[in-house]
């Protein structure tokens, strides 16, 4: 299987992650010998197969429509990286 | 005598029967990881002066003639995945350096609950990625048996501390064979529950739909014990079971007369060492001798098993750690141009290259045009292996196989290829996709010295027979400490 | 060329469960930033999403008040993107199997019934809010409305003009009002729409290439970005251009639209079963179970309104057009007041008040019984028709009972034949000029002479009174 930098480079873009010029090519043949390998899975014939999500069969899991008290905003901020004390601080969003 | 060579249960007995105390107990452990820690590297955090103020409490409670919990005073250690908090929880990743979680993971306060005393966070590979425990951004954990060997992996710390008598139990997660196969190397036991019986709330998710918590222990008997206390249903994990768990430590019988085991084939071939296979076939001897009857079968699908775990536990990562992105806790970049910047820096510095090349395989697996050919193909082959597997256990309580190809490898070994690192997981991998209960204990040694691991496999749900199978081989096996 | 607009709308709505759809945290307007939050809803790594039970039942009500079909088999996926105000860095929702499918609404457009197809509902959890005032180089992530739940409800693309949509919208909001699903309050959010619009030559069976436009927070900007994206479109393509498919922002405030992402970034969610979570299934009986709780919808409200009371098909529509006006309507006539008397305030001088002073029928401030009163006065005699609107002024100023306001503020008729008639005489004598042109068959006349009657008795006469009186006069003299 042949990964392209291309290919590469657009997962990366999607995935948030810049890499460099050897983590690039260094890629390029790992996604594509792991990819390569995944690729036994078409050796299956799988049609008409149901795809499973969860190792258990399980079903209807809810929660009672009721109030619980929140958490202090320290607790919520106490490990921002950048706060004013009352929110989490980014650099300006241009929408 | 050293209390820290003592089995949990030893300790427990003890401090419950007021022969020692909590404090001694902690005291000796603390004195252990000072010892041999240098050597062995299996914790990112020590609580030192915590864990001693933890045990005094809690023999203040026994002294009064409180109630206690029932691992009262047994100081253990935890995965550095699984939150606590206020205590440092980095996932051996320079991602979250610096986190201190808000809240206790439902393991945490199941523990907390019982009176156990916290030791301290054990090292991994990086957000469990990994079957050495070499991709840690803090340190590389050694094999007691052998330092210049790898103690596996992901739960290699929790591994190597129990083998090293630093804790008396810790507990590991496995996503692909995470604490089976670092158990394996490390020559203790290690039990994967089935999916569901464990509340991952609070582990920090790897795979969402193959992670689970499990005890590593020193003995069957310890495990069934932890297990007893973690195990059970959790109304803030909605893919926890609720069901009644009988009580493990108590079913706990070594009587496995008529216990029909399967040996499938298909993971004694290629790869799997030779010592290996006879340690395990000696094993399946004991157990014959106990009274357990064996025979051949087949899981045809096993060699599916890895690549499709590849690409669902990786689809499944790439969205779980998209929310390190700098905002909300962990690292930031210290410099970047723009919010995307900020996403980019962040992550590209924050995560290892193991890390990224997940992400990145992920990504792929799930982005537009490869969604059918690979993630929803490995979901379909899921349903296919969970088929055979369900036809086994029509015919056999229990399946035996190695827990891992080799016995532990030297560090850097099998850095260079991912491939060959994924290999590692080959024997375990399989119950993950299964949800399955697998226990991993010892069965012997190779002529290094190094521990051979063995492991039975259950149908969903049926841990007591899991524990007491390996209950009763484990009375057949010799055990040898590491020398440190 | 003439082209014929087409229309799909994607509406939001912000669920009135009291807690979010997948934490205990309180879900409700506003507070002070990050104070409405916990692990879960900030995405703190390992914690899990539990969904909250009543998300569902307001889903599938929602679903049987539009005529869906309820999905068996429902379950839940993840959205995958990066944005700020989406901690976990996505967003549960639900791909391809949702809660509700193909229903439909049936609207009135100038008398007459267009069907509007509902392609689906599904829940998925709102996001945060990205503050950007008074923060210089810097943006602030507030999470408190991370986890509310929403329904989005996807129309086919059946409508055809702009008014139309307004149509639906309006219709669709009373629905979901009706069901207490939502409380569709605009200026909090609650409701909010994306827009979908293409135009095709008059003729054409295919769809022309559609725009989406987001950020339209209220039907009025919804009307104004439809028609100018109709323009802009129409423009195109008269001249020979072709349409982008884009995303564009609405911008209510220019009054423009511009474009938000180009297909280059085409966004690639990668969605994929949500593992935390597990499937939902809806049995027939859980179905039943919220049918039974369906309230007499608009539709059907409006008919009996028609049918029992005989009120004009107009009438009945703006009244149940608003379930508090509706309710407050069926409280009065319970209250033995004429329903087209009650009709006619309501939609008269109550909704004037109400427009004037920018509230909501929810916000009258007096009983339905007490709006019976006052028309029972009118009816009897006792206050007249102008005077009743000074009872309905007062009542909006400080609710209180309306015999009591009259009494207050003197407004009782007279009804007194004997002092009607001396108010008469004194009149005529001064008016002889007015009945010589009553009887030259001028009927200005007679309103004037009511009129002055009216003014002598500083106008508390009873009008129909001093009409019958002062007739038989004239017609004595």
């Amino acid at each position: 299987m042949k990964i392209t930098r291309e290919e590469v480079l657009h997962v990366a873009k999607l995935a948030r992650l810049n890499l460099t010029e050897e983590e690039t090519t260094r890629l390029m043949e790992d996604m594509g010998s792991i990819i390569g390998f995944a690729d036994k899975l078409n050796e299956l014939d799988t049609e008409g197969v149901v795809p499973t999500a969860h190792a258990i069969p399980m079903q209807n899991a809810f929660r009672k429509d009721e109030i619980a008290e929140s958490f202090p905003r320290e607790e919520i901020l106490k490990n921002a990286p950048d706060s004013d004390g009352e929110g989490f601080l980014i650099p300006k969003v241009v929408e | 005598m050293d209390l820290y060579t003592l089995t949990a249960h030893e300790i427990r007995d003890m401090i419950k029967e007021k022969k020692i105390s909590s404090k001694e107990a902690t005291q000796s452990a603390l004195d252990r990881i000072a010892q041999v820690e240098d050597k062995v590297e299996s914790f990112v955090t020590v609580l030192g002066d915590e864990a001693i103020a933890q045990a005094e409490k809690i023999d203040a409670k026994i002294a009064s003639g409180e109630e206690v919990g029932a691992l009262a005073g047994v100081p253990m250690a935890l995965k550095d995945n699984m939150c606590t908090k206020d205590v440092l929880t980095t996932c051996s990743s320079k991602m979250l350096y610096n986190f201190k979680p808000p809240y206790n993971a439902t393991v945490t306060e199941k523990l907390a609950g019982a009176d156990t005393v916290l030791l301290g966070k054990v090292n991994m590979d990086e957000f469990a990625m990994g079957s050495s425990t070499e991709n840690s951004y803090y340190k590389k954990t050694k094999n007691p048996y052998d330092i210049t060997k790898v103690p596996g992996g992901s739960s290699g710390g929790s591994a190597a501390s129990v083998a090293a008598d630093e804790a008396f139990f810790t507990l590991g997660s496995d996503t692909g064979g995470s604490i089976r196969q670092p158990a394996a190397l490390c020559g203790c036991v290690g039990l994967k529950p089935t999916y569901g019986s464990v509340s991952r709330y609070g582990l920090i998710a790897f795979a969402s739909s193959l992670d689970q918590i499990g005890p590593m222990t020193k003995d069957v008997k310890d495990c069934a014990m932890v297990l007893d206390q973690i195990a059970g249903y959790d109304a803030k994990d909605s893919t926890s079971v609720n069901i009644q768990h009988p009580n493990f430590e108590a079913a706990l019988t070594g009587d496995i007369r008529g216990l029909k085991i399967g040996v499938p084939q298909e993971y004694f071939g290629q790869g799997i060492s030779e010592e290996v296979t006879a340690a395990v076939n000696a094993a399946l001897s004991n157990m014959k001798a106990e009274g357990a009857e064996f025979s051949d079968m087949s899981l045809p699908l096993n060699e599916y098993a890895l690549p499709a775990y590849y690409m669902i536990s990786s689809a499944e990562a790439s969205s779980n750690l998209a929310r390190f992105d700098g905002v909300k806790y962990g690292y930031r970049a210290e410099k970047f141009n723009d919010l995307i910047d900020l996403y980019c820096q962040t992550r590209s510095e924050g995560f290892g290259a193991e890390v990224k090349r997940r992400i990145m395989i992920g990504t792929y697996a799930l982005s537009s045009g490869y969604y059918d050919a690979y993630y929803k193909k490995a979901q379909q082959v899921r349903t296919m292996i969970m088929n055979d597997f369900g036809k086994a256990f029509e015919t056999y309580d229990v399946l035996v196989t190695p827990a891992s190809p080799t016995t532990a490898f030297g560090i850097g070994e099998k850095t260079s290829d991912p491939l060959e690192m994924y290999m590692a997981d080959i024997c375990t991998v399989s119950v993950n996709i299964g949800g399955l209960p697998a226990i991993v204990i010892p069965c012997g040694y190779d002529k290094n010295g190094l521990p051979i691991g063995i492991q039975i496999i259950g149908k969903p749900f049926d841990e007591a027979t899991v524990l007491n199978a390996a209950y009763a081989l484990e009375k057949t096996i010799t055990k040898v400490k590491p020398n440190l | 060329m003439k082209y014929e607009t087409v229309i799909g709308l994607e509406v939001h709505a912000e669920l009135s469960t009291k807690t979010k759809i997948f934490c205990s945290c309180k879900n409700e307007f506003g507070g002070e930033p990050n104070t409405r939050c916990c692990p879960v809803c900030t995405g703190m790594p390992g914690t899990l999403p539990v969904l909250n039970k009543a998300v569902v039942d307001y889903a599938i009500k929602a679903g049987l008040a539009t005529n869906c079909s309820i999905t068996k088999y429902g379950k839940q996926d993840r959205k995958n993107y990066f944005y700020p105000d989406l901690p976990k860095a996505y967003q549960i929702s639900q791909f391809d199997l949702p809660l509700c499918q193909n229903g439909y609404i049936d609207i009135e457009v100038d008398g007459e019934t267009r069907r509007i197809g509902i392609t689906r509902i599904h829940i998925e959890e709102d996001a945060g809010k990205l503050i950007h005032d008074d923060y210089g180089n810097e943006s602030m992530a507030d999470y408190n409305r991370c986890g509310v739940p929403l329904i989005e409800i996807v129309s086919e693309p059946d409508m055809r003009s702009p008014e139309e949509a307004r149509i639906y919208l309006e219709t669709l909001k009373s629905i979901l009002e009706y069901t207490e699903v939502s409380d569709c309050k605009m200026q909090e959010g609650s409701l909010r729409c994306d827009v979908n619009l293409s135009l095709r030559p008059v003729g054409q069976k295919e769809f022309g290439t559609r725009c989406e436009m987001k950020n339209v927070n209220s039907f009025r900007a919804a009307v104004r970005a439809m028609e100018y994206e109709q323009k802009r479109q129409a423009e195109i393509l008269d001249a020979g251009g072709v349409v982008e498919q884009e995303t564009r922002r609405w911008d209510d405030v220019k009054g423009i639209s511009t474009p938000m992402r180009s297909k280059e970034d085409a966004q690639d969610y990668r969605y994929f079963p949500e593992p935390d979570l597990v499937p939902i299934v809806v049995s027939d009986e859980w179905v039943e179970e919220i049918r039974s709780t369906i309230p007499e919808l608009p539709e059907q409200r409006k008919a009996r309104y028609i049918g029992e009371y005989g009120l004009p098909e107009y009438d009945a529509f703006i009244l149940t057009s608003s379930k508090k006006m509706a309710d407050f309507f069926d409280g009065a006539v319970a209250d033995g007041a004429t329903p087209k008397a009650v009709s006619n305030w309501l939609m008269g001088d109550i909704s004037k008040i109400l427009n004037d002073k920018e509230l909501e029928p929810a916000d009258i401030p007096f009983t339905p019984a007490q709006l019976a009163k006052m028309i029972a006065l009118i009816e009897k005699g006792t206050i007249s028709n102008s005077a009743a609107k000074k009872v309905l002024d007062a009542m909006f100023a400080e609710p209180a009972d309306p015999e009591a306001l009259v009494e207050k503020l003197g407004l009782a008729q007279v009804s007194d034949e004997g002092a009607i008639l001396t108010m008469i005489n004194d009149v005529l004598s001064q008016n002889p000029q007015s009945i010589a042109d009553y009887k030259a068959g001028k009927d200005k006349a007679m309103g004037f002479l009511v009129g002055q009657v009216m003014r002598v008795s500083k106008g508390k006469a009873n009008p129909q009174m001093i009409n019958k009186l002062l007739k038989e006069a004239l017609d004595k003299a």
